[in-house]
This record gives structure tokens, C-alpha cells and sequence, in this order.
């Protein structure tokens, strides 16, 4: 093969190459445009002690569309709860009649001395709360605070 | 501003599960979600190191759905049937004559790891355990127990656990309740003989479930043999010594006749507090030197010299006396080693 030709061959591929590039490009595009709408899904483990009828920590701080996986651990004697939600959620549960929670997304009952999980996904911006709502425990000061940053 | 009455007092009320409460979301606390807090009238005496505890339970009905817990200084060595006017003839002995009748009337109405249960027993229709254990230990055997502890319990309990593990836990038995006929309101007297070196009487169990605003009113009587010394002094807003003097020979004569009260001598000192105070304040004990020197801040449940100890004139006169003699001994001591320095032959070089 001469070396004319083999040049002539490589000028045929600018066009090719140019168009995966373009294309290439776009599909970035895309993908940094869905990512603006929906952040990227950050995965963290909690760890929240019960002890006299409070949590500890009772505040933390996650970006938004962090998925937090809380592992509470109740010291106390008595049996508690974490209802992690806005203020109607909590308003919901604080005047609800289910006694005991299973583990379900963002609830579940913690028996004395015991330990549970669950989870929830931060995905709006501001500030969620997390409380317990055995009757007289949020009065009591049983809850706290997330403040989810965009 | 819910207002929880207590004729006279030290003890924490709480719910025990019973037939079917309404259950919250989480149903811990029965009925109508609060702590009933129900009437009793208690009497600390403290006489050559033993502390005589006279109490009273009132039955709530329900099917005995309430119970109590009280810590108690020391483990008793008897556990008996209260007697039948003590508590009420002390209240008489500080109400006024002319709202006397009233006030009776209401009264009458009111009338380790794990814990180890050192006495059980029942006195008429009362449950009664004492318990040894540590504040976690004491609520898991409450909860276990069928007793509903309020959110505040795990904090009270280890306040009180950290000073003495002992712990009484009363609960009327239903069926017993209902095959003696108790009515609502009556009171069931307990007597217990605790050695200790000195009383402490605990009022914070009183807000035990209450709201921060609840005004908890109660009136406590103390016993001792002369003069004490206490810690709070009862000059605090909301804890008020309403009387301190020798006690009245008719009062004492009258408590010794009554049904387990023969220890009673016939000279005792009479102190008379009122409590006043919202839930949120009553956060210590009263603490007692029935010596009538040094309370401690650590027995009234408070940081170490938070509060200063007032001691009585008793004791201020005794500090006085010591206070002399020890002058005395100095001067005398300086005066010795002054003259023996005079008669010294002088020194030759």
C-alpha cells in the first residue's frame, strides 16, 4: 500500500470521527441535563442513640437526594419510635392510633434496649424533622431536625 | 395549665396497663393519654437511724390500672399495713380550725443488670415489690410489669438510681380490689421501717409524667428527733417550711395510739412543708441531717454546693460550742507554750 492512498484513507475517517464526537458530546449533554433535575442518589449511614427520651444527635445536615439509612439504638427502658417526615407526617402520626411500627420507609418502632432501622431519602431542600410519637414523648422533646441542602 | 393535686406526698404515679386504653399513635400511656396523678400522703419520721414511711394508696379503679414508684433511701426491714389516722391527723395537726372539716373531707377522698425483687407482698388489696436494681433495671421490670412509664421515667429513675437502688413499685391488684369491695377513692395505708443513716424524702418523683406547667401542690411532714438540718432549707419559691417546732404532745400521743405507731417517742420535732410548684422547678430532693448539721447537696439530688446546707439554730449553737471549746484549747495550748518558753534558762554561748 503506498502512501497516497494510505492518507486518502485517513482523510475519509475526519468525517466519521467529527460525527462520533458530536455525538458523543450530546449525549453528555443529556446526561449533565437530568442530573441537574434529579441529583445523584448519595447513600449514608445514621447512627442515632436514644437515651432519656431524647435523640442524640438531634440535628444533622445531608445534601439533597441523600438516601440515609438511620440505625437507632434505644438505651431507655421504655419503648420509643423514629418518624422521620415533614410537619404534616409528624402531625399525622402525633394524632395516629397505630401502636407499633414495622420498618417501613421512614418509621419504625424501637423497643427498650433494643435496636432498629430504616430509611429515608432526603429529596426536598429545607428543613425535615424526626420524632417520636408515643404519647407525650414530641412534648417531652423527643425529636430533631435535617436540614437538607440542595 | 393543667393542675395536678397531691394532698401530701412522694410519690410518682403511673399508668399500668389495664382493660383496653385508648391507644395513641405509639400507646404507651393509657386512656386519655396523661399521667393520673393520684392522691397520697406520706409521712417520713425518723427515729435512732430508722426512717418509718407511712403512705398512702388511693384506688383509682379500673381494674387496678394504676401504679406507683417510689425510691426509698434504704431497703426496709418491714413492709405493713399502715396505721388508720396518721396521715390524717398530722394534716389536721397543721390546718387551720376553721377549714378543718373541708379539708379532711378531701382528704378522705384521697385518701444489678436486672432488677431484684427484695419484697413482695400485698397489703389489703396493694401489690407491693421492692426492688434493687439500677434505673434501667427498675423500668424494665415496671415495663415488663405491665407498668406504662411516661418519657421522663428514664431520667427520674436514673436520678434516683444513682443515690439508692432501691425502689418500690404499688399496684392494686383488680381482682383483690373487687373481692374486698374497694370503692374508688379509698386509701390503703403502707408503713415501711427503712434503716438509713439519714431520711431523704424525694419530691422530683412528684412531677413524674407531669407537663413542665403543671403546679404540683403537695404538703410533706417529717418526723425527727430534734431539730434538722435540711437541705433545700424551704425558704424556695414553690417550697415553702410552712412549720417547724416541737411537735405538739397531743399530736404525738395521738399518732402512737394509732395501729403500728408505738415507736412513736414522746418528743419529736415537727417540720411542715407545702409545695407549690411547677413540675419543671421541682427538680431535687429534700435532704435531711436529722443531726441537725450537714445535709447533702448530692442526697437532694443537687450538683455538689449548688445550694448552700442551712443548718438549724440547733446546729448553729453547736458549731458555737465546738467553735469555743476549740478556741479555748488554743489559747490554752499558746498560753502553756508561752509560759514554758518564759521559764526557759536562757541560752549561754
Amino acid at each position: 500500500m503506498s502512501a497516497s492512498s494510505a492518507n486518502a484513507r485517513r482523510m475519509n475517517r475526519w468525517p466519521a470521527a467529527v460525527a462520533m464526537v458530536i455525538v458523543a458530546a450530546g449525549a453528555v449533554g443529556c446526561v449533565r441535563s437530568e442530573a441537574a433535575e434529579r441529583p445523584p442518589r448519595r447513600d449514608r449511614t445514621v447512627e442515632l442513640r436514644i437515651h432519656h427520651s431524647h435523640f442524640f444527635p438531634d440535628h444533622l445536615s445531608v445534601p439533597m437526594g441523600t438516601h440515609v439509612r438511620f440505625v437507632v439504638r434505644n438505651d431507655d427502658p421504655i419503648d420509643h419510635e423514629l418518624i422521620v417526615g415533614d410537619a404534616s407526617v409528624q402531625l399525622r402520626h402525633e394524632k395516629g392510633t397505630e401502636a407499633w411500627h414495622p420498618p417501613r420507609p421512614g418509621e419504625v418502632s424501637v423497643a427498650a434496649g433494643t435496636l432498629a432501622t430504616t430509611t429515608f431519602t432526603f429529596s426536598t431542600p429545607g428543613t425535615t424533622e424526626f420524632a417520636c410519637h408515643a404519647p407525650g414523648h414530641y412534648a417531652y422533646g423527643m425529636r430533631g431536625e435535617v436540614t437538607v441542602s440542595r | 395549665m393543667r393542675r395536678a393535686c397531691v394532698a401530701v406526698v412522694v410519690v410518682g404515679v403511673l399508668t399500668v396497663a389495664g382493660a383496653g386504653p385508648a391507644l395513641a399513635c405509639g400507646g404507651l400511656i393509657g386512656r386519655n393519654g396523661a399521667v393520673n396523678l393520684a392522691r397520697t400522703t406520706t409521712l417520713a419520721a425518723y427515729k435512732s437511724g430508722v426512717e418509718h414511711y407511712v403512705t398512702a394508696f388511693q384506688f383509682n379503679g379500673a381494674g387496678g390500672e394504676f401504679g406507683s414508684i417510689v425510691p426509698l433511701p434504704g431497703v426496709p426491714t418491714n413492709v405493713e399495713r399502715g396505721g388508720d389516722w396518721t396521715l390524717q391527723r398530722l394534716v389536721r395537726e397543721v390546718t387551720p380550725a376553721e377549714t378543718q372539716s373541708g379539708r379532711l373531707d378531701t382528704l378522705s377522698a384521697a385518701a444489678p443488670a436486672s432488677a431484684r425483687v427484695l419484697i413482695d407482698t400485698r397489703i389489703d388489696a396493694l401489690d407491693i415489690t421492692v426492688l434493687e436494681g439500677g434505673g434501667k433495671a427498675v423500668g424494665d421490670w415496671a415495663r415488663e410489669h405491665g407498668f406504662l412509664l411516661p418519657p421522663d421515667s428514664p431520667e427520674v429513675l436514673d436520678f434516683y438510681a444513682t443515690r439508692s437502688p432501691i425502689f418500690m413499685a404499688a399496684r392494686f391488684n383488680g381482682a383483690a380490689a373487687a373481692a374486698r369491695r374497694t370503692a374508688i377513692g379509698d386509701g390503703t395505708p403502707i408503713h415501711l421501717t427503712i434503716p438509713t443513716p439519714n431520711p431523704w424524702v424525694p419530691l422530683r418523683i412528684l412531677g413524674l409524667g407531669q407537663a413542665p406547667d403543671a403546679v404540683i401542690q403537695a404538703d410533706l411532714f417529717l418526723l425527727t428527733e430534734r431539730q434538722p438540718a435540711l437541705l433545700p432549707s424551704g425558704n424556695n419559691a414553690g417550697f415553702e417550711l410552712d412549720r417547724s417546732e416541737n411537735a405538739s404532745a397531743s399530736l404525738l400521743a395521738d399518732l402512737r395510739a394509732d395501729k403500728g405507731m408505738e415507736w412513736m417517742p414522746a418528743s419529736m420535732w415537727l417540720s411542715h412543708f407545702k409545695i407549690d410548684s411547677p413540675a419543671r422547678e421541682l427538680k431535687y430532693d429534700l435532704a435531711v441531717d436529722a443531726s441537725g448539721f450537714s445535709p447533702s447537696p448530692r442526697a437532694a439530688g443537687l450538683p455538689a454546693a449548688l445550694l448552700p446546707p442551712v443548718v438549724s439554730k440547733t446546729s448553729v449553737d453547736g458549731l458555737l460550742v465546738v467553735s469555743l471549746f476549740v478556741g479555748a484549747g488554743v489559747l490554752l495550748m499558746g498560753a502553756y507554750l508561752v509560759g514554758r518558753s518564759g521559764r526557759r534558762p536562757p541560752l549561754h554561748t
